[in-house]
């Protein structure tokens, strides 16, 4: 732990390089924020229009007038990834988010109060987890149509189960320290405890988990509409591209590769993002001075 | 009312069920506390000490209601704490706290010291906002700590800073009793002599009384006024501190104080008893719960349990030889 030795020296002005240290952060948070500013800056980011077809240049490889070549109608793909990222981002952020939220309420409130309400809750989880997600998904999106917002439910209703089952497991070895004891030794409120005793603590493995999970309900999307079930064409998502672009993969690979890639290179973000996040939200890793442990 | 005790419990029992299997059927019984009974008086230390496992903590844990007392009472000037019901307990809180042995998990890891001083006052709503943020300054410095490290997370602290943050934060309530459940024994030596000294200055100042749970005779003998020895789940022998140590009754309370290491090389062990395992709280032995290490025992151990019965002094002994 060269790190160690070298904080001890290191004022609290010295405290924001001690951040841009972990390099996994950073890297992350590069990529993370770049897909972030081309979905909310789409339109000026992009070259050309979603739909605007070049019919001269169809399947057109890389080059300077289209960056990162045209599919088959002679759309621009680079325009259409970075329209893509709007998707992409929309379903797994409404996606991951509605998940940890039903999830970690859950999870803390079966794993704080345990007994028969642990015992419910717990078996209503095993009825999610019963089923194949995929199938799931399919089923919900089925009956409920497609849609951004649809396609983010049908992933919440796969997806909360993770959550739920860490947080309780994390709530379950909480409980029993001596700081919740001494908090209802006060008299605190169960609500009081679970809020801030127990989530704090628990929120290390809630943020990896959200951070994985952005990448995979990205990858899902992706999947679904390369099933044929997700937001249809011409809406540019990624999972499409991918999935129309293995028709063409003999001659043209670059439009399942660079989509493929895309996909690949924000979930890659994400999870980076998501694990440096967990090392610096320890308050242990902000003041590493004084301490002993 | 004034001849009340501060603090009295009667036959108090923790029972933990065991279960096994699918059905959960029980078992067995783990009997951690099996029907004690003493006093605290205000401004009283009381000691409570055996081996790991006789069931000292666990009494501490049920005095506050931590866990749920399978039997007894317990009452409080007088007044029954009734089957520990939730209203009952958040008032009685505010008279009784605990100081737990474990400085690291005793302190919530994200929480700044102010927070966890304060949480005490704001679950109680007791003034202001303003007037919490002074007793937190000032219950700092009452034990010892700058003001102006409140602002820090508990990994900033040494053990010693940060069972004196547990210390600020039993006492911010003001109780009149504080369950300190080996507060020292995971200290260094001369920062068990700080804390303790801290606890007896409180004392004087506050009036506030201690039940003190300790294997650590020697930190026992320093704090304490009144000493109760337990083994098994059962108290042997409770007496004042001096008579206990120059003079103990109960076999068992000899031999404690027998193993205890002296600085005297020509002082050796010589008391008799086996320090065989202590038999297991799941399958207590019959009789005497102590006779199956004690060198005194005859059949009338192994046969009936020993009351505890009074001697000169005010002293209580379940013993039938002694």
């Amino acid at each position: 732990m060269q790190r160690l030795t070298r904080a001890s020296g290191w004022g609290e002005a010295m405290r924001v390089p001690a951040i841009l240290r972990n390099s996994s952060l950073v890297l992350g948070a590069v990529i993370t924020l770049f897909i972030v500013f081309c979905a909310l800056f789409a339109p000026y980011i992009a070259t050309y229009g979603v739909n605007e077809m070049d019919m001269r240049n169809r399947f057109a490889g890389p080059s300077l007038q289209h960056w990162l070549g045209t599919d088959n109608f002679g759309r621009d793909l680079w325009s259409r990834l970075v329209f893509g990222a709007r998707v992409s981002l929309s379903v797994g952020l409404i996606s991951v988010g509605g998940a940890a939220l039903i999830g970690t309420t859950v999870g803390l409130v079966a794993g704080y109060l345990r007994g028969w309400v642990d015992l419910l809750l717990m078996r209503i989880t095993d009825i999610f987890l019963g089923f194949p997600a995929i199938v799931l998904a399919l089923a919900l999106i089925a009956v409920l149509g497609p849609g951004i917002f649809n396609i983010s439910l049908a992933l919440i209703a796969v997806f909360w189960t993770e959550y739920a089952r860490v947080v309780r497991s994390t709530t379950l070895v909480l409980r029993e320290q001596n700081y919740v004891q001494a908090a209802q030794a006060l008299g605190a409120s169960p609500l009081r405890i679970i809020f801030r005793e127990i989530l704090p603590n628990a929120l290390g493995p809630i943020i990896v988990l959200a951070s994985l999970g952005l990448g995979t309900a990205i990858i899902a999307e992706s999947a679904l509409s390369f099933l044929g079930f997700g937001l249809p064409p011409p809406t540019p998502t990624w999972g499409w591209t991918l999935a129309y672009g293995t028709r063409f993969i003999r001659d043209e690979p670059w439009l399942s590769i660079i989509s493929g890639a895309t996909i690949m290179i924000t979930v890659l973000g994400f999870n980076l993002f998501g694990d440096g996040l967990r090392d610096i939200l320890d308050p242990r890793q902000l003041t590493r001075s004084a301490g002993k442990k | 009312m004034a001849d009340d005790p501060l603090l009295s419990v009667e036959d108090l029992e923790v029972h933990f069920p065991i279960r096994s299997g699918v059905l959960q059927r029980q078992v067995g019984v783990v009997k951690a506390v099996d029907g004690i009974s003493f006093s605290i008086g205000r401004q009283e230390t009381l000691s409570l000490v055996g081996e790991s496992g006789c069931g000292k903590s666990t009494t501490g844990l049920a005095l506050m209601g931590l866990i749920k007392p399978t039997g007894g009472r317990v009452r409080f000037e007088g007044q029954e704490i009734k089957s520990f019901s939730r209203p009952a307990l958040k008032a009685y809180r505010r008279r009784m706290q605990i100081v737990f042995q474990d400085p690291f998990s005793s302190l919530n890891p994200r929480q700044r010291v102010r927070d966890a001083i304060r949480s005490a006052l704001d679950i109680h709503q007791v003034g202001s906002r303003k007037q919490r943020e002074d007793e937190v300054a000032q219950f700092m410095e009452r034990v010892g700590l700058r003001p102006d490290q409140a602002n820090n997370f508990p990994h900033q602290f040494s053990g010693g800073q940060r069972q004196r943050i547990g210390i600020a934060r039993a006492l911010a309530l003001k109780p009149d009793i504080i369950v300190c459940d080996e507060p020292v024994s995971a200290l260094d030596v001369s920062v068990q002599a700080q804390i303790l000294n801290l606890l007896s200055d409180l004392q004087q100042e506050l009036g506030v009384s201690f039940l003190f749970i300790s294997h650590d005779l020697g930190v026992v003998e320093h704090i304490s006024q009144r000493v109760a020895v337990m083994y098994l789940g059962k108290i042997v022998e409770i007496a004042d501190k001096t008579s206990i140590f120059s003079e103990a009754i109960h076999p068992y309370t000899e031999m404690l104080l027998a193993s205890e290491p002296t600085l005297d090389p020509r002082k050796r062990h010589t008391f008799s008893a086996s320090y065989d395992d202590v038999p297991s709280a799941i399958n207590k032995p019959t009789g005497c719960p102590f006779h199956t290490r004690c060198p005194l025992s005859t059949d009338q151990c192994r046969r009936d349990e020993p009351p505890l019965s009074s001697r000169q002094d005010g002293r209580l002994v379940a013993c039938h030889h002694r």
